[in-house]
């Protein structure tokens, strides 16, 4: 997996993120559109592509798509 | 003897309050109605401020009497599944009883559950036919959760609805359908998911339980009023569920394709088609009942069972899984043949 092909599930799914809008180093959280809907959008895309559970707190402690990039990573491999 | 769904009624309070309504109160939410809209929910009823979890119940059994010709004075036992009750002593179910003038011979009980209540009152009522030998089995289920709501608490107030539902379960033998095996499950480390922490026999109500509480996502609410953490409960949900499902299945040495119909406790629809799409469940073999009532807790299964039947998704001789999952954190499912 990576960072290019993560972002872009990322737009794909959620509508208000349009193409080529985010970045490793966006901060989720501080998008004008963030709202709760969206973090359940984000947690069942990334069940769904990668078979990874991320959880709320994961989320509170990410500053980056980077981070939470990393998390999923690290949680396919193992 | 075998334990078997005979009838099933719900109730709505008269109430209404559409998304229209509620945009008009949370007008900010308004620039996220695209993504709320997945939710699955367009309308919601609620009870007055006046109005208990019994009153509705009461109105959810008289009407079940009314529309099946049912001879009250012929059920054996009443059990009445809530999470609001009309005192801390005596036991509601024993006021429904008063109500509903049902026999001296007639039991009661109440049991606190949430959204996997009606599923744990199927395998309350199946034992008590296939145990101990009684023949009619009223099972009630109510929330008026939305009386416990934070004016502000917004995401609260879009998903659930107030509702109340009536079930008669019988005894019969040679009988065809049946309730089958059950699968329950309990995480009590997830006490703090969904809660209302102050007023009940653990926290005093103090000045404190008004203080507004935000989250990370601008929801508030207080000590007082429920609190529900939406996205560690759709994280459990969304890993839970799938696992109920296959569970049961096993144990009923059955798989999907077996099953004609699957309804889950109402949540969500965002949430019941991400698990769909896990288990692979063909889309017209999943009956959804939400778009109207909203997330009735308790009520939502029997509510979407009931509707199930009523349109002829579900027909006499149908298997159909059943599972309930919420606060608690507690889950169930069964399979039913109707």
């Amino acid at each position: 997996m990576n960072i290019t092909e993560f972002i872009k599930n990322i737009e794909t799914e959620i509508d208000e993120f349009e193409d080529g809008s985010l970045r490793p180093d966006t901060n989720l959280r501080q998008t004008k559109a963030w709202t709760s809907m969206h973090a359940l959008i984000l947690i069942a895309l990334i069940d769904t592509e990668y078979n990874v559970t991320i959880n709320g707190e994961d989320l509170r402690s990410i500053t980056s798509i980077e981070d939470l990039f990393n998390i999923v990573k690290e949680r396919v491999e193992d | 003897m075998k334990a078997a769904i005979e009838h099933i009624s719900y109730y709505l309070p008269e109430k209404k309050i559409s998304n229209q309504d509620f945009f008009q109160l949370f007008n900010e939410s308004v620039k996220n109605i695209d993504n709320l809209l997945k939710i699955g929910i367009e309308e919601r009823h609620v009870v007055d401020s006046n109005q208990t979890a019994s009153d509705i119940a009461v109105k959810a059994a008289e009407k079940l009497f009314l529309d099946h010709s049912i001879n009250r004075t012929e059920i054996d036992f009443v059990l009445f599944c809530a999470q609001e009750f009309d005192y801390y002593t005596p036991t509601t179910a024993c006021v429904i009883h008063d109500r509903l003038k049902l026999s001296k011979h007639c039991g009661a009980l109440d049991f606190n559950l949430g959204c996997s209540g009606y599923v744990y009152g199927l395998s309350l009522a199946k034992g008590l036919i296939e145990g101990v030998g009684l023949k009619k089995i009223l099972l009630l289920t109510s929330s008026t959760l939305t009386k416990t709501f934070h004016p502000k608490d917004k995401s609260s107030h879009f998903l659930f609805g107030d509702g109340s539902s009536a079930t008669l379960i019988i005894g019969k033998d040679g009988n065809d359908s049946s309730i089958g095996e059950f699968v329950f499950g309990t995480d009590g480390n997830g006490v703090n998911k969904i809660i209302i922490k102050d007023g009940g026999g653990r926290n005093a109500l103090t000045e404190n339980s008004y203080v507004e509480i935000e989250d990370d996502y601008g929801n508030v609410t207080n000590n007082a009023s429920f609190y529900m953490n939406g996205i560690s409960v759709f994280v459990f949900g969304l890993n839970l569920v799938p696992k109920m499902v296959n569970e049961i299945l096993r144990k009923e040495k059955k798989s999907i394709q077996d099953i004609d119909l699957f309804i889950f406790h109402q949540a969500n629809l965002f949430l019941i088609e991400k698990i769909r799409l896990k288990l692979d469940i063909p889309e017209d073999k999943i009956f959804n009942f939400m778009k109207d009532v909203g997330n009735t807790v308790s009520s939502s299964i029997p509510i979407a069972l009931n509707e199930a039947i009523k349109c002829g998704a579900a027909k006499k001789g149908d298997v159909i899984l059943l599972a309930g999952f919420g606060v608690g954190l507690s889950w169930a499912a069964t399979i039913i043949t109707l």
